[in-house]
């Protein structure tokens, strides 16, 4: 660890987050504070993990990963981003390495007033990598997250990437992520997000290619004061190419919109998208989107959206079988979060569990 | 044990219940027969709280407590238990937990196992309940809750519909084991509605009713009442109810 960093304070937040401190129970490491790395580690071979700082001074190649599938015009966040000053992670599984034990990125907000971060994550042809990334900020920050992210899925690899946010309330979030997924590759991305926030704003994007396949699964609650604007999309560019995007969304006061768009572009390919919403409270509001876009005949898109406060008649039927209707309401929103995240470690898929657990007990 | 006394219910502000009166004794069960419509339904789920069906007039009274206003699960705490005709499938709520919270009162917990080997529900435990299971499955599901909830007042709402063959001899079992038939001193009570009336090969019941508009039309032994159903139709059958009385 370097500058004899004290990580006593931020402790407590980093495992709020679901980051594991116990060395035994990661791959590798990586921890950034503001714009400064404070700690990266790799403990598993096959495995990097370091700065993107780091890496551009170790690979002359990396640079030609930078804004490959995002695009630095997009918008304002993006051109920001692309300062001088910006850090962020760069992870990378060697061809063929089984990197099973996730690997942890934390990016923590405490004084600047605009976080930028630039991450290039690469699973290179036939490896297996596990990502878990936690961002949180100081309670007492004030300011802007921009995290742009790009993913490497190469031929035959699986990469799952798995996001628990973890905001204050003034704090603005605007991830810019975007995910190449070539032949016969996997990418899984898992985003949760909990707490209260300001705002967040995202619509990370998949290239699928030949045989490939894209899930994103999202458990998002937007409290009081919080507006959520999050989607997913899925790029199908060649025959063969698989999308799923769920969601599962919970206004308790706060503004949603669930975005979902699955473009077809190619024949043979096959896409669902699934977004639900419940409103536990007068004041959120919820908007689904769900979008299909087919550019080629023969192919298989699919949409279900729905968005709905608890049926009276499930509240019934499970006070009919002793409930009280706190609990009743309390087992429905639990059952309704809960998704089945498929091909996860079972680490991993235990670390999800609890967090969405930590969230029904918000609730 | 159960006391209806001029209940009226509403449905969606429609009059379904008119001054329905009914009294049955400890250890006893009672059939409910009736064409669809007739308000079967509503005078069970009025029994058990289900807070759509709105009571406008009249009582209900439990072991000789006025529960015409209270919350379903105080109901449940009171001993009474309701197998539903359509019970709604909850995303993510696996039938296990509702088996927990069933037996959580009882005290049945460590008898969960076995009574879904009986019912044959053992497969479903892990899936959300009711989500696609069976019109039989269904029903073995909720005489499975009932059993672990082991209630007092028994409320059976078509536990034998759309049942096969194979598993109407599992149901019927099992009811009579819940209601105790088998007992010459018996503690529960029920009330079962039944249109094929397969059920009553099971469960010999003590008395039949009519229900016909909302209202009770006939009392009488529920194998005559059910074959005089079969011969001739409700209007038949309430004839010949009528004519018997006077």
């Amino acid at each position: 660890m370097s500058e004899g960093y004290d990580l006593d304070i931020e402790k407590e937040k980093l495992r709020e987050v679901g980051v594991e401190l116990d060395p035994s129970k990661r791959s590798g490491t990586f921890l950034q504070k503001d714009q400064e790395a404070k700690m990266f580690a790799t403990f598993q071979e096959g495995l990097e993990v370091m700065s993107i700082r780091e890496a551009m001074r170790k690979y002359d190649w990396v640079k030609d990963y930078f804004w490959k599938i995002l695009n630095r015009e997009q918008d304002e966040f993006t051109k920001a981003a692309d300062s001088e000053d910006v850090n962020g992670y760069f992870i990378r599984a060697l061809p063929n390495a089984k990197i099973e034990i996730p690997v942890e990125a934390c990016l923590y907000l405490h004084k600047v007033k605009k976080q930028k971060v630039h991450n290039i994550i690469i699973a290179e042809e036939g490896s297996e990598l596990n990502i878990i990334t936690g961002c949180t900020s100081h309670p007492s920050a004030v300011g802007m997250h921009i995290g742009v992210s790009e993913f490497f899925v190469k031929k035959n690899a699986k990469l799952t990437f798995t996001m628990i946010h973890s905001w204050h309330n003034n704090i603005e979030v605007r991830p810019r992520s975007a995910a190449l997924v070539e032949e016969n590759a996997t990418f899984i991305s898992n985003y949760i997000l909990m707490n209260p926030v300001k705002l967040v704003q995202a619509y990370p994007t998949a290239y699928v290619h030949r045989d490939a396949k894209a899930i994103f699964s999202s458990v998002i609650v937007a409290l009081d004061g919080s507006t959520v604007d999050l989607g997913s999309r899925a790029v199908l560019r060649e025959p063969g190419a698989v999308a799923e995007i769920i969601s599962r969304t919970i206004s308790k006061g706060g503004k949603v919109i669930a975005r979902g768009q699955i473009i077809g572009e190619a024949e043979g390919v096959k896409g669902h998208l699934e977004c639900k919403g419940l409103i536990l409270s007068e004041k959120g509001d919820i908007t689904a989107i769900p979008e299909l876009i087919a550019k080629k005949p023969n192919l298989e898109l699919s949409h279900e959206a729905a968005i709905g406060k608890i049926a009276e008649e499930e509240i019934f039927y499970l006070m009919s079988r002793g409930l009280s209707r706190d609990e009743a309401v309390s087992a429905i929103v639990r059952g309704f979060m809960e998704i089945e995240i498929k091909g996860l470690p079972e680490m991993l898929k235990m670390t999800i569990e609890k967090a969405i657990e930590e969230m029904r007990d918000a609730l | 044990m159960l006391r209806i006394v001029n209940l009226s219910v509403e449905v969606d502000g429609k009059r379904i219940l008119k001054n329905v009166n009914l009294y049955i004794k400890k250890g006893e069960t009672f059939v409910l027969f009736g064409p669809n419509g007739s308000g079967k339904s509503t005078l069970l789920n009025a029994i058990m709280g289900n807070p759509n069906y709105k009571i406008v007039g009249g009582r209900i009274i439990f072991k000789k407590r006025d529960i015409t206003n209270l919350p379903p699960d105080e109901r449940v705490k009171l001993g009474i238990g309701m197998a539903f005709q359509h019970p709604p499938k909850i995303n993510g709520v696996k039938l296990i937990d509702v088996l927990k919270y069933c037996a959580r009162l009882s005290g049945r917990e460590n008898m969960i196992e076995d009574l879904a080997k009986k019912l044959r529900m053992t497969e479903h435990l892990n899936r959300s309940v009711n989500m696609g299971f069976s019109g039989g499955e269904v029903k073995r599901s909720e005489i499975l809750q009932l059993m672990l909830m082991n209630p007092e007042l028994v409320l059976l709402d078509e536990p034998d519909s759309g049942v096969d063959l194979e598993n109407i001899a599992i149901v019927g079992e099992a009811i009579r084991e819940i209601l105790e038939r088998d007992k010459d001193e018996r503690e529960k009570s029920g009330i079962i509605i039944t249109h094929q009336g397969h059920i009553l090969d099971y469960v010999s019941a003590d008395y039949g009713v009519i229900l016909y508009n909302g209202q009770i039309a006939c009392v009488g032994d529920p194998r005559d009442i059910l074959s005089q159903i079969r011969k001739s139709g409700y209007e038949g059958c309430l004839e010949k109810c009528l004519k018997d009385m006077i």
